[in-house]
């Protein structure tokens, strides 16, 4: 099965495009013809890589869970060690590339939109390191709730704007920083956190992340003497990480995907996330996706105890995905996603982000079916330390 | 539908050039549903020659504070695509003023584009502006309004080439709308639009042949107006009208003051 998406037009079958303004299509294509420019370039690629080597620390590792293996007693289970990256998440892989980009086009304002804080750090981060002026928006609501992260922008000298207007939460922020950008389209760069948004930017996250992948499939032929395994995990919100990790393995239909999304209180509740189990196709920041929305096409609130999964929108390429069976989405709650921290805690010593826990939650599921000669690799997209304060209110001890 | 040329075609038939056709847009249910009626019906009387009428979305990521604001009370008071269309059936009930629906497309993609171009045309709706609808999205609504008549009205911009301008120009109908700043919208402050807008407003000159034009994004005046469309055949004023309503609304004679405000817009000071 070859898999060669988006089409030239953006699109992933029916999902996909670029439903925005006029003002932005200009911007749009001139994005698009650098970054196919930049990603063909011998020079952009190795100053990319080598920013992730000596900057971000990767490659990061594959751990083999020993212990979280022999809890199950079912098929080995190895953790690709996005947690270890600079920042604490996959989200700088992406950051570090779009500034690149951004330099290469004689952009000098950067901004960005952010929901738990980690993209807006992660590209804080990479401004700095560029010494490049950047404009984080962030809902006001979600500020209160990350507030370690909006201390850690501020430190990194990035502004970040609270957004009061709607839910002020992550597609309150992604409206703002829209608005910003097509106000100041001349100068600036918009950095998109995930793999949502107008085309070419859900093909262009992917491309920056699909090193995940690339590296997990060099690190289980040494580790285990071959390339794929039986099983992929990853959370998905957006679903940058769990495309990173994905894509590479599309054409190997061995390999068994599953995306886990947010069900918040209960996918069959209103304080949900669990955008692919329930949501319906329509268009929100540019383009063609899943959605949550109510039968006149307002947008829906979204809820999720991690901050990172609470969007009503999911990239175009997952709804692609999940349409065409590719990949498996399940929705797991918030009190499973709360389960699978402590499960890695204790059992491994890795405290994981929130968002990452929605993965291990589905273990519980997974591993009764697998055999002991099968291998599970779970994308451990981030670590946990900016959820302590929410981790410390709802665990029980 | 009764059989009559599309109405926003037989306006600019009409016009003479003397004085500048005037497009007024408002969000449906502001402030509330009747008087919305209200207001569209009292536009004709008092200058207005073509409405836009808002359906508002949650998420309105072209729109600055002012239609942010007026969409959320719209929606907060369960505005909803069949009470737009009543109100257009109102409207029509005694007034043959053109009439365009303006929105995101995610609330019209919900209530299926079949549906709502066919119901659009039998309430005497006339043409659609869909902003985050551009040409090469077109494919997912240009087969159901061409088939009930309704024009759909597409954007340029200052920063659209001369090339985009005129192939817009080929798949626009009804007119062309010149957005004269980058931005959302919104009025803007002193002259903010009047200095950059000429070498636009020459680039559409030469690229836009086919259509009308109209322009529109910041325009808060009469004086603004005159200037800013001196060479287009007309222009476009949102975010002030509405910034009228709210000010004025609920007191007393708020409509009065609206509409005083509607006939300075195109008449100037008298
Ligand atoms: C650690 C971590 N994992 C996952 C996500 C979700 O984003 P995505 O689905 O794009 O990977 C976030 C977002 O903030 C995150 O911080």
């Amino acid at each position: 099965m070859k898999y060669d998406l988006p089409t030239k037009e953006g699109y992933y079958g029916e999902f996909g495009g670029k439903f925005v303004p006029e003002i932005l299509i200009p911007v749009l294509e001139e994005l698009e013809e650098a970054f196919n420019d930049a990603w063909n370039d011998e020079s952009f690629q190795r100053e990319y890589r080598h920013l992730l080597n000596e900057y971000v620390g990767r490659p990061t590792k594959l751990t083999y869970a020993n212990r979280l293996t022999d809890h199950y007693g079912k098929a080995k289970i190895y953790l690709k060690r996005e947690d270890l990256c600079h920042t604490g998440a996959h989200k700088i892989n992406n950051a570090i590339g779009q500034i690149l980009l951004a330099r290469r086009m004689g952009k000098d304002r950067i901004i960005a939109e952010t929901g738990a804080g980690q993209h807006g750090v992660a590209t804080a981060t990479a401004c700095a390191k560029f010494g490049v002026d950047c404009i984080v928006y962030m809902g006001a609501e979600d500020m209160e709730r990350q507030r370690l992260n909006v201390e850690r922008m501020r430190l990194l000298g990035t502004e970040v704007r609270p957004v009061t207007s709607g839910s002020q939460t992550l597609k309150d922020a992604t409206n703002e920083a829209i608005r910003d950008w097509v106000t100041n389209v001349e100068d600036t760069f918009y950095i998109i956190g995930s793999v949502v948004g107008p085309h070419p930017y859900p093909k262009m996250v992917r491309n920056f992340h699909r090193v995940i992948g690339d590296e997990t499939r060099k690190q289980l032929v040494e580790a285990e003497g071959r390339e794929t395994p039986d099983y992929l995990l990853a959370c998905v919100g957006g679903g940058s990480n769990a495309i990173g990790i994905f894509y590479p393995f599309i054409e190997d239909e061995s390999v068994q995907m599953y995306g886990l999304e947010a069900a918040g209180l209960g996918a069959e509740t209103d304080k949900t996330a669990a955008t692919l189990s329930i949501g319906q196709p329509g268009v929100l920041h540019g383009s063609m996706s899943y959605l949550l929305h109510n039968s006149e096409g307002q947008i829906q609130l979204a809820h999720s105890i991690s901050a990172g999964l609470d969007y009503p929108g999911i990239g175009p390429e997952h709804s692609y995905l999940h349409k065409t069976k590719r990949v498996n989405y399940k929705a797991i709650t918030d009190d499973q996603a709360m389960e699978g921290v402590k499960l890695l805690s204790e059992t491994e010593g890795i405290i994981p982000a929130l968002e990452t826990a929605h993965a291990i939650a589905y273990l519980d599921e997974l591993m009764p079916k697998t055999s002991k000669d099968e291998i599970v690799v779970l994308n451990c997209s981030g670590r946990g330390d900016k959820d302590m304060g929410t981790i410390s209110k709802n665990i029980e001890h | 539908m009764i059989e009559t040329e599309n109405r926003i075609a037989q306006l600019f038939e009409r016009h003479d050039g003397s004085e500048k056709i005037m497009s007024l847009f408002l969000t449906a249910g502001y402030p509330d549903p009747q008087a919305t009626v209200d207001l569209i019906l009292g536009f004709e009387e008092n200058g207005v020659d073509l409405v836009e009428l808002g359906m508002p979305f949650s998420d309105p990521l072209a729109d600055g504070p002012t239609i942010q604001y007026s969409s959320n009370v719209a929606i907060e008071q369960g505005i909803t695509m069949k009470k737009i269309l009543q109100i257009v059936e109102q409207v029509r009930e005694k007034s043959q003023i053109p009439i365009i629906l303006m929105g995101y497309i995610n609330p019209v993609l919900r209530y299926g584009v079949e549906a709502f171009c066919e119901d659009a045309c039998n309430v005497g709706v006339d043409g659609l502006i869909i902003p985050d609808i551009p040409i090469e999205e077109s494919g997912i609504l240009k087969k159901e309004a061409d088939k009930h008549g309704l024009a759909i009205i597409y954007l340029v911009a200052p920063n659209t080439s001369d090339e985009r301008m005129s192939k817009i120009d080929e798949q626009s109908e009804g007119f062309v709308y010149c957005v004269s700043v980058t931005g959302v919208t919104g009025a803007r402050e002193g002259d903010e639009v009047a200095k950059s807008v000429q070498r636009f407003i020459d680039r559409v000159k030469k690229n836009v042949t086919r259509n009308p034009k109209m322009v529109g994004f910041g325009i808060k005046s009469h004086e603004d107006a005159q200037r800013i469309a001196a060479d287009m055949d007309g222009f476009i004023v949102g975010s002030a009208l509405i910034d009228t309503i709210r000010k004025h609304y609920p007191e007393e004679g708020w409509k009065d003051e609206v509409f005083a405000f509607v006939r300075r817009l195109k008449y100037g000071k008298q």
